[in-house]
């Protein structure tokens, strides 16, 4: 079924929150802020599009699932300076892919933490490293492409992490090269404030014909209610074959906003996944480019809430050049109170013919208190493509509880085995495999501690 | 006489509103095939699912008693347990389920059951393929989840494959004929025979006399309406094709 929808072109005019505290606090780092000067012009207008947008509200057509005020609401305490907590590599084993081989750079609190990271040995010329130190050493590489993708001047949070962000990664494979084992980028919250906020700021280029697997992990030892406001921006050259997975696993007081602005060429592969477990409120924005020909990607997510928590996933994919292969698959698993909110819009631009867009949110509801937003967005400038979107929310199917229970598997095992495969679907797609391991073991881990398998019953 | 497989006395049960089984009376001893005929919408797949111990039926009379024990009491999942098959018309597609891990699951339950030890993965897999030859089964059913994306004929195959593991001492085939190609046919219903033991017993639901050709029933039913309106041997399926089901049913209805 193809809906056309389009987006209203008012923006309700309403800055919530008071500017204040961000633009002094701004006005205090400028004065400190190091880097080059095109950097703190981006981080100005950054600022001063924050100030301009303002936190959005319900009111806004894309956010009309998930109320950020308790978001505007808090203190904002940015970190601006390393923090000196001193805890060691070996606190970093109790995280998901903590065993994983390869290189992995490590940020406390939005600052790296070179004593915790470690990169192993590269193909020449890959460089992976944190983003303030490439500021300084590969200034034009990173000028080329930071600040591109992700756009400001629509999104308050990319706003205000361009204005704020003191690090992150930046990871480039020059034309051909293949990185075989997975970088890992880990995001730690030791915050013991309320408002502690760390604005990870990453860069990952591939180049043509290159080929790289990246996790950007988000964690925490903190129960206090800190932000986390990353933005990442993607860019896979012609041909190259790219693996991104964020895994948000952040404290159950925590927000966490993520902008993955992804920018994909002629004949590249790439598949981003997100998997969302943590967080009191989380969202996360993929917007996806496909800017050259006959290219392939997938969007694949996994959304476990239990309690409170929100999940929130929204997507623009926009198709730009014909031949266009986009896939999304999304699956919420949600208990208790909990809420999942998925919002995909799929745009295929004039003369981006031969575009084959495809989009499936489905969401599991283990709880007659838990709910499901789900919002196809179809916008359609071009005659001869293919695009389909479907979405489904409910409960387990009984035909398949009563399939199992007929070959003699108990009910209680049988409603495990069926959520777990609603998990499973979309894990099977992450194609490295020691990564798929891992989340094939902590997600299960998660919903074995879900008491509310029953509840349907 | 040796005890009853399966003993169904004046058993009645319907949905809300709407009383589909009125009177079922069947005994079905060891070493025996029972086939059920009848026409669409007569009942068949609902008696079968209220043997399986699918809800959604009010059982309002008559009882049924398997192996001594009061089935209708049990769980679906302690009937399989206790030997107790069901090849679904309708096999039910689990994606995201690897049919190596639900069959392994299945088989093992079925095992604890007994007071056996569960074989483990390699044990498991050697057993499996053995049984896998005997239906000819290709080797990729295994690696797919629960009959994902199978054709009809691959899913009724998959269910008689099934039953090869669990060995049961009842297996009800609901239509496993009705979908598949002469030659599955053939290949299902040589495995059907190859599990037939002295001490367990078949029900067999079909259309189609055909199958009987291969599997051959000791007694043959005709379910009309609710109600076994005849009972013979396997030339009743023959008489049946001949004549169909009003000629039939009729002549039941005026006793000789
Ligand atoms: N859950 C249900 N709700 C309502 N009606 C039902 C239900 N289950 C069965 N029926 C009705 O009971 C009757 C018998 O159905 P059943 O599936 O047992 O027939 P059948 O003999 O197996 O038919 P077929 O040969 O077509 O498979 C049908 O009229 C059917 O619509
Ligand atoms: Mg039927």
């Amino acid at each position: 079924m193809v809906t056309m929808e389009t987006k209203p072109a008012v923006k309700p005019n309403q800055p919530t929150m008071e500017n204040g505290p961000y633009l002094e606090k701004f006005e205090q780092f400028e004065k400190s802020a190091k880097g080059p000067a095109w950097v703190l012009a981006a981080r100005k207008a950054g600022i001063s599009h924050f100030t301009e947008l303002g936190f959005p509200t319900l009111q806004d057509e894309d956010w009309r699932f998930t109320n950020v005020a308790p978001i505007a609401k808090l203190p904002f305490k940015p970190v601006l300076e390393p923090t000196r907590d001193g805890f060691t590599a070996k606190e970093l084993g109790q995280f998901t892919f903590a065993g994983l081989a390869g290189s992995k750079l490590v940020f406390v609190n939005g600052h790296f933490a070179p004593k915790l990271s470690s990169v192993a040995e590269l193909p020449d010329g890959v460089k992976v490293m944190s983003l303030g130190a490439a500021l300084a050493s590969d200034t034009a590489l990173v000028e080329k492409h930071l600040f591109r993708h992700a756009r400001a001047d629509t999104n308050a949070f990319t706003a205000l992490n361009t204005a704020f962000f003191q690090d992150g990664a930046f990871i480039h494979l020059p034309a051909g090269k293949i990185v075989a084992e997975p970088i890992q980028l880990l995001y730690v919250s030791t915050a013991n404030e309320n408002g502690t906020t760390a604005h990870p700021r990453n860069l990952i280029v591939a180049e043509q014909g290159s080929q790289v697997t990246v996790i950007e992990s988000f964690v925490s030892l903190s129960d206090a209610a800190y932000f986390t406001n990353s933005v990442t921006e993607l860019v896979a050259g012609d041909n190259a074959v790219v693996e991104h997975l964020k895994f948000q696993d952040e404290s159950q007081q925590a927000f966490h906003l993520a902008t993955v602005a992804a920018h994909f060429d002629r004949a590249s592969n790439v598949v981003t996944h997100s998997i969302a477990l943590g967080a009191k409120l989380s969202r996360t924005n993929i917007y996806a480019t496909l800017a050259g020909e006959g290219l392939e990607c997938i969007l694949n997510g996994l959304y476990l809430t239990r309690g409170e928590q929100l999940a929130d996933h929204y997507m623009i994919v926009e198709h730009a050049q014909p031949h266009g292969a986009s896939h999304e698959y999304f699956n919420g698993i949600l208990a208790d109170k909990s809420k999942g909110v998925f919002h995909g819009r799929i745009l295929v631009r004039p003369g981006a013919q031969k575009t084959d867009a495809k989009q499936t949110n489905k969401n599991l509801l283990l709880s007659d208190d838990a709910t499901a937003n789900t919002k196809p967005q179809l916008e359609i400038y071009a005659d001869d493509v293919k695009c389909t979107h479907g979405a489904t929310i409910g409960q387990l199917d009984d035909e398949a509880i009563f399939y199992l229970r007929a070959r003699g598997i108990a009910l209680e095992k049988a409603r495990r085995m069926l959520i777990h495969a609603f998990a499973g679907e979309i894990i099977d797609r992450v194609r490295c495999e020691p990564l798929r391991e891992e989340l094939n073991k902590v997600v299960w881990d998660r919903l074995e501690q879900n008491e509310q398998v029953t509840v349907n019953r | 006489m040796t005890q009853p497989i399966l003993a169904i006395q004046n058993l009645s049960a319907g949905v809300e509103g709407r009383q589909i089984l009125k009177g079922i009376n069947l005994v079905i001893r060891p070493g025996e095939v029972h086939a059920v005929m009848g026409p669409n919408g007569s009942g068949k797949s609902t008696l079968a699912s209220i043997l399986a111990g699918r809800d959604g039926y009010n059982i309002t009379g008559g009882e049924v008693i398997y192996c001594g024990k009061d089935l209708l009491e049990l769980d679906p999942e302690e009937r399989a347990r206790e030997g107790l098959f069901l090849a679904f018309q309708y096999p039910v597609e689990i994606p995201g389920v690897n049919s190596t891990y639900f069959l392994k699951a299945a088989y093992n339950e079925i095992r604890r059951h007994r007071g056996q030890p569960e074989l483990d993965a390699m044990e498991f897999l050697t057993f499996v393929k053995e049984r896998m030859k005997i239906l000819n089964v290709p080797e990729d059913f295994l690696k797919r989840p629960v009959n994902h994306g199978f054709s009809g004929g691959e899913k009724k195959r998959n269910e008689i494959f099934q039953m090869a593991v669990l060995e049961p001492k009842l297996a009800i085939l609901d239509e496993t004929d009705s979908g598949l190609d002469i030659d599955a046919l053939k290949i299902v219903a040589l495995g059907v025979n190859k599990l037939k033991r002295p001490d367990n017993a078949q029900l067999v639901i079909t259309h189609y006399q055909r199958l009987l050709n291969f599997i051959v029933p000791d007694f043959v039913h005709v379910l009309y309406d609710g109600r076994i309106v005849r009972s013979g041997g396997k030339e009743l399926a023959l008489e049946l094709e001949e004549k169909g089901y009003e000629l039939i049913v009729h002549r039941a209805a005026v006793p000789a």
